[in-house]
């Protein structure tokens, strides 16, 4: 979708919750919810930091590391995307204990999260260093860099670019499974909705607001790496049309 | 012979047979080739007969199979240990890398930069320059290419010409001993030729650089050049000062050549 | 720290669950290929409804498939409707894989050439008939890859169903450590599990992508 439709969908979404908030049926249910919404986005803010810094990590790794961190960013890859988020959440929370380990909910939510993202996020940073063109590298070499500086200041800004849409994708996926959290006794936006709706039943108010809640902010990040994407592609292809 | 005193006797580069495979295909075989210092040598011959690889493995972009490639009197894809020559490890390739600079067909800008930016950025980090330092060069540089006034357009607001001129002021940023320049004018338009030719001959005049050039227009090739090797299958088929070996090739390979080429022009 | 006799013990049982899992996964994934399907021909089929049917999967892409697991599990009851977790389950990830399925269909439309359809019109074919005798067995193949990408991905998110207490493979893990108290058993099975069949269906994406390729370069 165009980046109108995204801004009016925000703006619908944004004022039906604040219709709803001073509406009876529903006002009630919104500070509680609010607060929920809080701890999630505080989650999904630390997941993904730590996403992108295990993603550039593994990716580098992956490419120029030696053999047997090379081997351990490959088993990192493979065994985060290859088992699913809530195993990993629920191996953290109940396992992790029995190995004489025992972290916070909070600390289990966003290494898992971030862990299971950064795994994705690796293959991404991946693609994009790979996607440079050799001729880019060549030139780093007749300009005598090291391989790091030909890295940092050549080839990941240029790779950074290309990164940006599927970031944006991977940010929504991790918005999306903090509500996971919810499954180990955190307070966030889902486990509120839950808990509300056990104890009043009224299904539909709560979880229309919950539902809006998310939106507006999968939709707030899908518009900010838009607007990212084209300032960054304006950068490097200035006066290409010229 | 390999050890003499005085480095200015010595060639500044020279390919000691030097082989070069992929699998079971030789590029290069055998090549034996001395360049003297401040000497222009043009590279010419068919698609395939390994001529880009010769400035390639110079530049150290490709591996060498067999000999040794000596710059500037040292060995750069050895070096000595022990009284042996052994492989050279990534800090030697380095520092003998320092002396040789090179263009590319295809330029190879950096987009993200401006055309200064590019000028600046290897000498900043590579050579440790302030930034001012390597702006005051990079500005007399821009100037010398005639484009002072392009210093903070990008690549893609360049013609095809000017960025290979930003990319020959670029590598001259690095004060090498040795320029390669590999096709530099085949991905232009041809009215865009004569400007990078102009900057190239300038440079020939003014300067006491080595110049290795792998080049498919001739009529520069016989003007400027002070040698011109003719490359056939991976092997030098024919070499000799321009005027004689565009006269009379002595080389039934070269007459073919020649001819062909002239013929299309 | 790991019991040997106890993990083999419990086999049978992850074995039988695994069945559940994969039962959710096949038929969730049967709807979200229809559903999809459905979706994107009805996003071209006008502006108007193009914009509405972007919203829809916009909105459902947006938001988390257990928010849409737990709405569709306790609001049909309010609608009289009353579905057991297993199908309340499998719909809500029909529903929710069939919106990304869609953004995959309208590629491989999209990338039909128009002469293809000028063709059919030329020779008179009627728009069903295009559709499916010319531009779907156009279409389909070049994004068999991406659909089996995220019967990857649905798989994988079929854990999510024991928060409505399916007994898959997360909830019978989840109450053989509540029952025991030894969860690294269960829940490590139960990673090894999904890790294998991942890798398995990968693999044998990666071979249908190379088959796909050599009939189309042929």
């Amino acid at each position: 979708m165009g980046l109108y439709s995204l801004s009016a969908m925000l703006l619908a979404a944004v004022v039906a919750i604040a219709i709803m908030a001073v509406s009876e049926t529903f006002a009630i249910f919104v500070p509680g919810l609010l607060q929920g919404a809080w701890l999630t986005l505080q989650i999904a803010l630390l997941g993904c930091v730590l996403a992108v810094t295990m993603a550039v990590l593994a990716a580098l790794a992956r490419l120029y590391g030696p053999l047997p961190l090379r081997w351990l960013a490959n088993t990192y890859v493979e065994v985060f995307r290859g088992t699913s988020a809530l195993v990993q959440l629920f191996w953290l929370f109940f396992v992790l204990p029995h190995f004489g380990l025992t972290l916070e909910p909070f600390t289990v939510a966003v290494v898992g999260l971030g862990l299971n993202v950064g795994a994705y996020g690796a293959e991404v940073v991946r693609g994009a260093i790979l996607g440079i063109v050799p001729g880019q590298w060549e030139a780093t070499v007749a300009l005598n860099m090291t391989r790091w500086q030909a890295l940092r200041r050549v080839i990941l800004p240029q790779a950074f670019v290309a990164m940006i849409p599927p970031w944006g994708n991977l940010f929504i996926e991790l918005l999306k499974s903090t509500a996971l959290v919810s499954l180990i006794t955190l307070g966030d936006l889902a486990f509120r909705a839950q808990q509300m709706n056990q104890t009043t039943m009224k299904t539909i108010p709560i979880f229309t607001l919950v539902l809006l809640m998310y939106l507006v902010m999968s939709l707030a990040i899908t518009i900010c790496m838009r607007l990212l994407e084209r300032r960054a592609t304006r950068g490097l292809a200035r006066g290409r049309s010229a | 012979m390999n050890t003499a005193n005085d480095a200015t006797e010595q060639p500044m580069v020279r390919f000691d047979g030097v082989t070069k495979s992929y699998g079971a295909l030789t590029v290069l075989d055998d090549l034996r080739l001395d360049i003297g210092r401040g000497e222009k040598v043009a590279i010419i011959g068919p698609s395939g007969s390994g001529k880009t690889t010769v400035l390639r493995m110079l530049m150290t972009l490709e591996r060498i199979n067999d000999g040794v490639i000596w710059v500037d009197g040292e060995p750069m894809t050895h070096m000595e240990k022990g009284g042996r020559l052994v492989p050279a490890d990534p800090r030697h390739l380095r520092r003998v890398r320092a002396k040789v600079g090179m263009v590319f067909q295809h330029f190879n800008l950096f987009p993200h930069m401006t055309a200064l930016g590019n000028c600046i950025e290897a000498p900043i980090t590579v050579l440790g320059l302030s930034r001012r330092e390597a702006e005051e060069r990079a500005a007399e540089l821009l100037d010398l290419v005639g484009l002072a006034d392009k210093k903070e357009h990008y690549p893609a607001q360049l013609s095809g010409g000017q960025q290979q001129r930003v990319a020959i002021a670029r590598a001259l940023a690095m004060r090498p001993k040795v320029m390669l320049f590999d096709e530099v004018t085949s991905a232009l338009d041809p009215e865009l030729c004569g400007e990078v030719l102009q900057v190239i001959r300038k440079l020939g005049s003014e300067h006491d650089l080595t110049m290795l050039m792998v080049t498919h227009q001739m009529g520069f090739a016989k003007e400027f050049a002070d040698r011109v090797c003719f490359f056939y299958q991976g092997k030098i088929c024919e070499q000799g000062n321009p005027q004689d070996m565009f006269a009379a090739p002595q080389n039934e390979r070269t007459r073919q050549f020649l001819r062909a080429v002239m013929d299309s022009v | 720290m790991w019991d040997w006799e106890y993990a083999i013990s419990i086999m049978p049982a992850l074995g039988k669950a695994a069945l559940v899992t994969i039962q959710a996964t096949g038929i969730g994934f049967l709807l979200a290929l229809v559903l999809g399907l459905i979706l994107a021909l009805l996003r071209m089929s006008g502006p108007r409804m193009g914009w509405a049917v972007s919203a829809l999967i916009e909105f459902i892409r947006s938001t988390p498939l257990l928010i849409q697991i737990f709405f569709l599990y306790f609001v049909f009851p309010s609608f009289g409707i009353v579905l057991d977790a297993f199908t309340a389950g499998v719909i809500a990830l029909g529903l929710h894989y069939g919106c990304y399925c869609a953004e995959v269909y309208r590629a491989g439309l999209e990338a039909v050439p128009r002469g293809q359809w000028e063709a059919s019109i030329a020779l008179n074919l009627g728009t069903y008939a295009t559709f499916k005798d010319v531009i779907l067995p156009q279409a389909i193949p070049p994004i068999v890859p991406a659909l089996g990408n995220y019967l990857v991905a649905l798989f994988k998110e079929t854990p999510l169903l024991s928060a409505i207490a399916v007994l898959e493979l997360m909830q019978t893990a989840k109450m053989m450590g509540s029952e025991t108290f030894r969860y690294t058993e269960p829940m490590t099975l139960v990673g090894i599990i999904f890790l294998l069949m991942s890798l398995v269906s990968a693999a044998g994406i990666r071979w249908l992508e190379r088959r796909l390729n050599r009939r189309s370069a042929r």
